[in-house]
């Protein structure tokens, strides 16, 4: 959710108390998501690949917890919790992976191309990496217009082994732009264990060699994600330049929903079971007085709006073809009919396969 | 009407861009030293370093950059030094910016533009010498500009920075001291219209960017055998005036296409194929495609004249063009 920037983690055990149920609300609403995404998926509503950030959704909820709507972020393939945790519109988000109309990307992006402009979401990539330079821009775009937003960066701990890290981390530092990265690094990539072919101490050493600050935290535990970004993003708006934050967790599922990831051992992955954000926020909150039923009724609620959502996906239609040729790009823009062979007709016609729009562009 | 030269034509359209639109900056390596060819000569003095920005050898980043500051609302012109190293920044410009706004459903719009110098230029050997036009042409979301004089430097590039669409934007290398006539007006130029440079009835010729001036040259060739060679200059590559030289060729029944990138799968081959496609039983001979030898260029001077498509052969192309359909 967006909140009044600066927020600090209140002192009190009553603003603690609230903000973990926030957190807990926020986290419920992503991993409810994402499993109506998987039961889609299995029904045969939602196509292409889906890749789950269950497990992960600690790191999104307690950045997010800082940003106001008009600060950016750019985002990954497992774009899902970066996104409902900036808030974008649920409905749009779960049109979109049913490939409705009205989906917030018309029906032309999916899962893998989630976004929600108007909340600041510049968009899940399909390419590793692809994120950092963009995010690295927006900074600096912001920057230029004299806007006092800040662009937070997701990549995964596979992406920095491509040279995109480190000519979007250089660049951040050389132009001391208000970036924060944050790594989710979950330990896999794709189905590749990433310390199997990462030179190196890692993550927050290349980042503090690039002159990126760095700060590695457990990023299971919301509450430090919370501070730790509150931290590194009050640094950042004061104009302290950029910010890495290395928050350690793991992927509990496969790469996609179609992917058992028979390649992991069974023990770790039930070890990390063990450490499921939510668990642990659930008992801090029990810990902090709230009894089961009261936990449980956050569960309750936030799976009611996302079953809500995908009722409303079900009852949408299907865009229309000629959407197909919308968006692409106005001057020399396709036109449905001027499919491929078709002879032309030098009689009057002609011309007439993309448009020109002479006039209105320029 | 004064005179000015491509790289004038270059400097002024950006800096009247960036006077006019405080959204309008331009990013690459050494745009402070008035880039490579100095097109970007005083900018940085006149505009600041926030608007004409150093950037490291980044090439992607240069370029991903631009994409993401677009997102917020500026509008980029990206500098890539040499065509060949928009190749380190493929990804960008492909993936992101021209596909950005339709994968999103258009929910964000990517004003930029890619300045690319293209071309055979002073033994400048493989990597810094190619044009890679039919590359970008083949990517939906792209506009592609190509030009070949002094006026359209100036215009197509303006229009290029006021596009809403992202915009690669081709300057020849060799050009940049060309010197003609300047626009009578500081309007930007009509994307998607070509040129008549020279009207003729018995063959067409389409080219673009310094091809143009190879044809006007092997125009004159074939007048001085009694060819009257209409040469069009298309000036954008995406769109492309089709409709031009559509008109054109059913009053020539002729066609021939020069181009200085290498000649197969080349931008040649849409306009031959979409000319055959639409008049081809009205062509009194075969469209005839001229380019580079599917080879790198060289360094050395006889190697690399084997790449470049000159006169002499166009020339040859127009007469065999206008013979007997036997003969073609
Ligand atoms: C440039 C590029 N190379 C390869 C892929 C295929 N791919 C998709 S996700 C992925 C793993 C990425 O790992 P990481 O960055 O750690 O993110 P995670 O999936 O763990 O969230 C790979 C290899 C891709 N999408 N883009």
């Amino acid at each position: 959710m967006t909140q009044p920037a600066d927020t600090a983690p209140p002192a009190t055990d009553n603003g603690r108390r609230r903000r973990l149920i926030d957190h807990h609300a926020t986290m419920w609403r992503i991993r409810a998501f994402e499993r109506a995404a998987e039961d889609g998926l299995a029904a045969g509503h939602v196509n292409g690949a889906v890749h789950m950030s269950i497990g992960q959704e600690a790191v999104p909820t307690g950045v997010a917890a800082h940003l106001i709507t008009e600060d950016v972020i750019a985002s990954t393939h497992r774009g899902h919790g970066h996104s409902i945790a900036k808030g974008a519109d649920l409905n749009g988000m779960m049109l979109e992976l049913f490939g409705r109309a009205g989906g917030a990307c018309a029906g032309k992006g999916g899962s893998m191309h989630i976004a929600d402009f108007k909340v600041g979401m510049l968009g899940a990539n399909g390419v590793v990496g692809a994120g950092l330079p963009i995010a690295v821009g927006a900074a600096q775009g912001l920057r230029l217009l004299g806007r006092a937003a800040i662009a937070v960066c997701y990549f995964g701990d596979g992406a920095a082994n491509r040279g995109p890290f480190l000519e979007s981390l250089n660049w951040a530092a050389v132009f001391k732009l208000p970036v924060l990265f944050v790594c989710e690094d979950n330990n896999w990539s794709a189905t590749t264990r990433t310390a199997t072919m990462s030179a190196g101490p890692g993550i927050a050493a290349r980042s503090e060699a690039l002159g990126v600050p760095a700060l590695s935290i457990d990023g299971n535990d919301v509450e430090a994600v919370d501070e730790a970004a509150g931290r590194l993003i009050g640094l950042i708006r004061g104009g302290s330049g950029p910010r890495l934050l290395h928050a350690r967790t793991y992927r509990l599922k496969g790469h996609t929903v179609t992917d058992a990831a028979p390649y992991r051992p069974a023990d770790e992955v039930a070890a990390r079971w063990e450490d499921d954000p939510i668990a642990r926020n659930a008992a801090e909150l029990k810990a902090l007085g709230l009894d089961d039923d009261e936990i449980a009724a956050i569960e309750v609620a936030e799976t009611a709006r996302i079953a809500a959502s995908v009722t409303a996906a079900l009852a949408a239609p299907l865009p229309d073809t000629a959407a197909a040729f919308d968006d692409v790009q106005d001057i020399g823009r396709p036109r449905p009919g001027a499919e491929q062979g078709q002879a032309w007709s030098t009689h009057g016609a002609m011309g007439g396969i993309w448009a020109l729009d002479r006039g209105t562009q320029l | 009407m004064s005179a000015f030269t491509y790289i004038e034509g270059a400097r002024r359209a950006l800096a009247e861009e960036l006077e006019r639109d405080h959204r309008v900056w331009a990013l690459g390596e050494d745009l402070g030293r008035g880039g490579v060819f100095k097109q970007y000569d005083g900018l940085q003095a006149r505009f600041g370093a926030e608007r004409v920005v150093d950037t490291p050898i980044s090439e992607a980043t240069i370029m991903g950059a631009a994409v993401g500051a677009a997102l917020v609302g500026t509008r980029p012109v990206v500098e890539m030094r040499f065509s060949d190293f928009a190749l380190c920044a493929v990804d960008e410009l492909v993936n992101q910016a021209a596909k950005n706004r339709f994968m999103f459903g258009g929910q964000g719009r990517v004003p930029l533009v890619v300045r690319q110098p293209i071309g055979v230029w002073r033994s400048s050997g493989a990597q810094h010498s190619q044009s890679l036009e039919s590359w970008w042409v083949h990517i939906p979301g792209l506009v592609v500009t190509a030009p070949a004089t002094p006026a359209d430097a100036y215009g197509l590039l303006k229009a290029a920075i006021r596009a809403d669409d992202p915009v690669v934007h081709l300057e020849h290398k060799a050009l940049w001291p060309l010197t003609g006539p300047a626009p009578e007006s500081d309007a930007p130029a009509e994307l998607g219209r070509g040129r008549i440079a020279r009207p003729g009835r018995d063959v067409t010729i389409v080219a673009w960017s310094a091809a143009v001036h190879e044809a006007m040259a092997a125009a004159n060739i074939a007048a001085a055998r009694g060819v009257d060679v209409e040469v069009i200059d298309l000036r954008t590559l995406w769109p492309w005036d089709a409709e031009m030289v559509l008109s054109s060729v059913a009053r020539t029944r002729r066609l021939v296409v020069a181009q200085e990138a290498v000649r197969d799968a080349g931008f040649g081959a849409e306009i031959v194929a979409t000319v055959t496609e639409a008049l081809g039983d009205r062509l009194e001979t075969r469209p005839i495609r001229l380019g580079a030898p599917r080879i790198p260029v060289g360094y050395s001077a006889p190697l690399e004249a084997a790449y470049r498509v000159g006169p002499d052969n166009i020339a040859a192309a127009l007469l065999r063009a206008v013979a007997s359909p036997a003969a073609a």
